[in-house]
């Protein structure tokens, strides 16, 4: 569980030993650490001595979380994982309207975007890892688009195609039945623009998508 | 439901339980349309269409859009074949107009209008193909498309969604060089697919000896197409026989395009009504009898091959002269009354409709598209069927969602 | 040729259904609409499909005629298209009937037992502007969205919510 920036919390270590992680089975390491939220007269002291860039965890339930993450986060295991999930990207598309067009291009020998990994299979969303939304989204349709991404297990990344699906495109001002923008319903990784976008376009975005995994850190 | 549809019910309906699920929207097989299906063991009972899922409103943006800034709007229906949504908008405004467009504009439209309608059908085989299980022609059917693009693309800068028609004649003339890197990307896939170089006439830079080139190039690999896919087992189990619609029923439930055609009867609106440079061309149009899957999926190939003539024709014959009529303000008035139009579009004809009050925009503007006159076949022939057939004769009837819902 | 074939149809109906033929609208090649009232609809498109072999429908329109500066009025205006197949000299036109109906109580009957294919038209229509067809087998929605609440998109009181 992640706590938002707001709410600062600090630890406040009892006792800890050299292998936290042998430790953890002991009753004594459950209530070694003790979260309290800081009063906001404090929070200028506490930013200045923990920084805000640290990523603030609530840990119940011991060390051994904690330790994980560590271990997880070294660099040579990160590096690995994240090379096993960005290299082989299975999309589940939604084929809304127009952009699918171009989607269907981007498969051909000219662009070839299998040597990457990216096989385009026409399969289940449980076994895909990145929803392409492609087009206009309707209201009858958003609530379907949010039970297919509640759907997906994790890790999942979502691309928005199209300008109809950043901000709603052609059909911003003039149309009763259009969603304006996937940002309301779906947090989105990558945006591609266009209208259509055009295939070295499409390809350019999932690249950036593989950059973003390789560098993200992992939960 | 009519009286055959019952008893062909009764034959297979196995009188167990039903079961009614929905063939939902987001499906690798149907795109953005919803079938609410109820099945008795194998066999479909009933089934219920329910678009819907892309309606975004097109009629009522055109009542707050000018009558130029609304031919981009118009052309996102069927994206692939923009210039069959466009033609009649134009024929109908210049029918209100009273105008009489230039000879080269006749012909330039024409073979954009072609060239929009080889690549849908292209389009229209892969995803036969690919949901189907033959993926090798979705791969091979889009890769060549993208020459014709390429085509497309030298003459109105844009792939498909190209707004190229204005009401008095098209945007831009036809170029006269096609760029060195192209013919040279031509002459490599052509010596890989076809077997053999080019000859060394079909490589010039000049764009009318280009444009017969890819033509030429083009029916060469129809002939492939037919011995891998249309001939192939994979295909043809899966689609003789099935979906049969005979000649009355297509008749009184009102089908347009490729469905009517294979089913005996011979209408198209490039012969039966002509506008453009169709009246000088020579073709055929290509007729079965049988009505089923297969009949539809074969008048499909034979027209792209009618199409192909069409644009030699076209090149050879197009005069000199101005491409659009003097006069083109950005904003147009158009005096009052009501027209009909229509033309022949990749699956059909499409219908225009339109009010004028003499003001810049329009007062209603009705579209009537070939997709949605196909519901009441789609209902009739997938009752009685087994559920396996539904990708059949879905594909087969060439039914796009957006063109539906508009 | 076949205009004229029209012009002549035209005419032969004219006659025979003298009082129920409320206007004509005919401009050759643009379009030939006949204008008729709303209780004797069902018996002129049935004379058409007997006698003259008009077997389809294209498609069914409404449009509401509230703020045209002309001859415009408190009413809605529902065209049906109708086309030949049969008949070769036909098969190049489109002839046109319309009925006009009050904009507070908009019901006609339902062509749906001479014609099958108005099947879906008719329900867009519904939805679109809120005319009730009289004896059509399932008036219901079909691309509006579940919850739509709000008055018919397409009548001229609905103003687009990104345009105030």
């Amino acid at each position: 569980m992640v706590l938002d920036q707001f709410n600062l919390t600090r630890r406040i270590p009892k006792k800890t030993g050299v292998f936290g992680y042998t430790l953890a089975y002991s009753k004594d390491i459950i209530e070694a650490i003790v979260e309290e939220v800081i009063p906001d007269d404090e929070r200028e002291e506490a930013i200045k001595e923990y920084g805000l860039g640290r990523p603030m965890k609530l840990i119940e339930g011991g060390d051994t979380h904690y330790v994980l993450q560590v271990i997880k986060n070294n660099s040579l295991i990160r590096y690995l994982v994240n090379w096993g999930r960005m290299a082989s990207l299975w999309p589940a598309h939604l084929t809304t309207a127009c952009c699918s067009v171009e989607f269907g291009a981007v498969s051909c020998s000219r662009y070839d975007p299998e040597r990457f990994g990216w096989i385009p299979a026409t399969g289940t969303l449980r076994q895909s890892d990145v929803l392409l939304i492609e087009g206009t989204v309707n209201m009858k349709m958003a609530q379907r688009v949010r039970m297919i991404y509640d759907q997906m297990p994790n890790p999942k990344w979502v691309i928005a195609m199209g300008a109809c699906a950043i901000s709603g495109g052609l059909y911003a001002k003039d149309s009763y039945n259009v969603l304006q923008g996937l940002n309301d319903i779906v947090p989105v990784d990558v945006y591609v623009p266009g209208c259509p976008p055009r295939p070295e376009t499409i390809f350019q975005g999932f690249l950036l998508l593989r950059d973003k995994i390789l560098k993200s850190r992992l939960d | 439901m009519v009286l055959e549809e019952k008893k062909k019910i009764e034959v297979y309906d196995t009188g167990g339980p039903r079961l009614t699920f929905s063939y939902g929207p987001q499906h690798p097989g149907t795109g953005h349309f919803r079938m609410i299906v109820t099945v008795s063991g194998d066999t479909i009972v009933d089934l219920e269409p329910d678009p819907g899922f892309v309606h975004r409103g097109e009629e009522k943006m055109a009542e707050y859009k000018t009558w130029i800034t609304n031919i981009p709007h118009l052309e996102r229906p069927a994206i692939l074949d923009a210039a069959g949504m466009v033609i009649p908008y134009c024929l109908t405004v210049e029918k209100l107009m009273d105008v009489e467009i230039p000879e080269r504009a006749k012909y330039l439209r024409t073979i954009v209008a072609e060239l929009d309608r080889i690549a849908s059908h292209l389009y229209w085989f892969s995803l036969y193909g690919v949901f189907l299980g033959h993926t090798t022609m979705f791969l091979w059917c889009v890769s060549d498309r993208e020459f014709i693009l390429d085509l497309s693309q030298l003459i109105t800068g844009q792939r498909f969604t190209h707004a190229y028609y204005v009401p008095g004649g098209v945007r831009n003339d036809a170029p006269k060089q096609v760029p060195k890197e192209l013919v040279k990307e031509f002459k490599y896939y052509y010596s890989r697919m076809i077997g053999r170089e080019p000859s060394q006439e079909e490589l010039s830079e000049d764009f009318s000896k280009y444009v017969l080139a890819v033509t030429h190039f083009m029916e060469l690999r129809l002939d492939h197409y037919y011995e891998m896919f249309f001939n192939s087992e994979i295909f043809l189990e899966r689609v003789r026989n099935i979906g049969v619609l005979k000649r009355e029923d297509a008749i009184r439930l009102g089908v347009p395009g490729t469905t009517l055609r294979a089913s005996g009867v011979k209408y198209d609106t490039r012969v039966n009504d002509p506008y453009d440079a169709y009246p000088f061309l020579k073709f055929e149009i290509p007729v079965r009898n049988e009505g089923d899957c297969y009949a539809r999926a074969m008048v499909g190939y034979q027209e792209i091959g009618e199409s192909l003539k069409i644009i030699r024709q076209a090149i050879e014959q197009m005069p000199e002269g101005p491409f659009k009529l003097k006069q083109h303000p950005v904003v147009i008035k158009v005096p009052k009354g009501e027209a009909l139009g229509r033309a022949e579009a990749a699956r059909g004809e499409v219908i225009y409709y339109i009010v004028s009050d003499g003001t810049d925009k329009p007062y209603r503007l009705r579209m009537i598209t070939p997709s949605f006159r196909l519901l009441p076949a789609l209902k009739h022939l997938t009752i009685g069927a087994r559920i396996a057939d539904i990708p059949p004769i879905y594909w087969s009837l060439n039914y796009w969602p957006v063109e539906a819902d508009r | 040729m076949t205009w004229e074939k029209l012009r002549k149809i035209i005419d032969d109906v004219k006659e025979k259904f003298g009082e129920d033929l409320v206007r004509e609208v005919y401009v050759e090649r643009k379009i030939a609409k006949i204008v008729v009232k709303k209780e004797s609809i069902v018996e002129v498109a049935r004379y058409l499909r007997d006698t003259h072999r008009f077997d389809h429908v294209k498609g069914v329109t409404g449009v509401d005629l509230s703020r045209l500066r002309e001859g415009g009025g408190p009413y809605i205006e529902v065209l049906y298209h109708l086309g030949s197949l049969e008949d070769q000299e036909l098969n190049d036109v489109i002839l046109n009937i319309s009925v006009i109906l009050d904009i507070e109580n908009p019901t006609v009957s339902s062509l749906y037992s001479i014609w099958p294919s108005v099947e879906f038209h008719e329900r867009e229509v519904y939805d679109m502007l809120g005319v009730i067809f009289n004896g059509h087998p399932k008036l219901e929605r079909i691309l509006l969205p579940e919850y739509w609440m709000d008055i018919p998109p397409l009548r001229k009181e609905y103003k687009v919510p990104g345009r105030g």
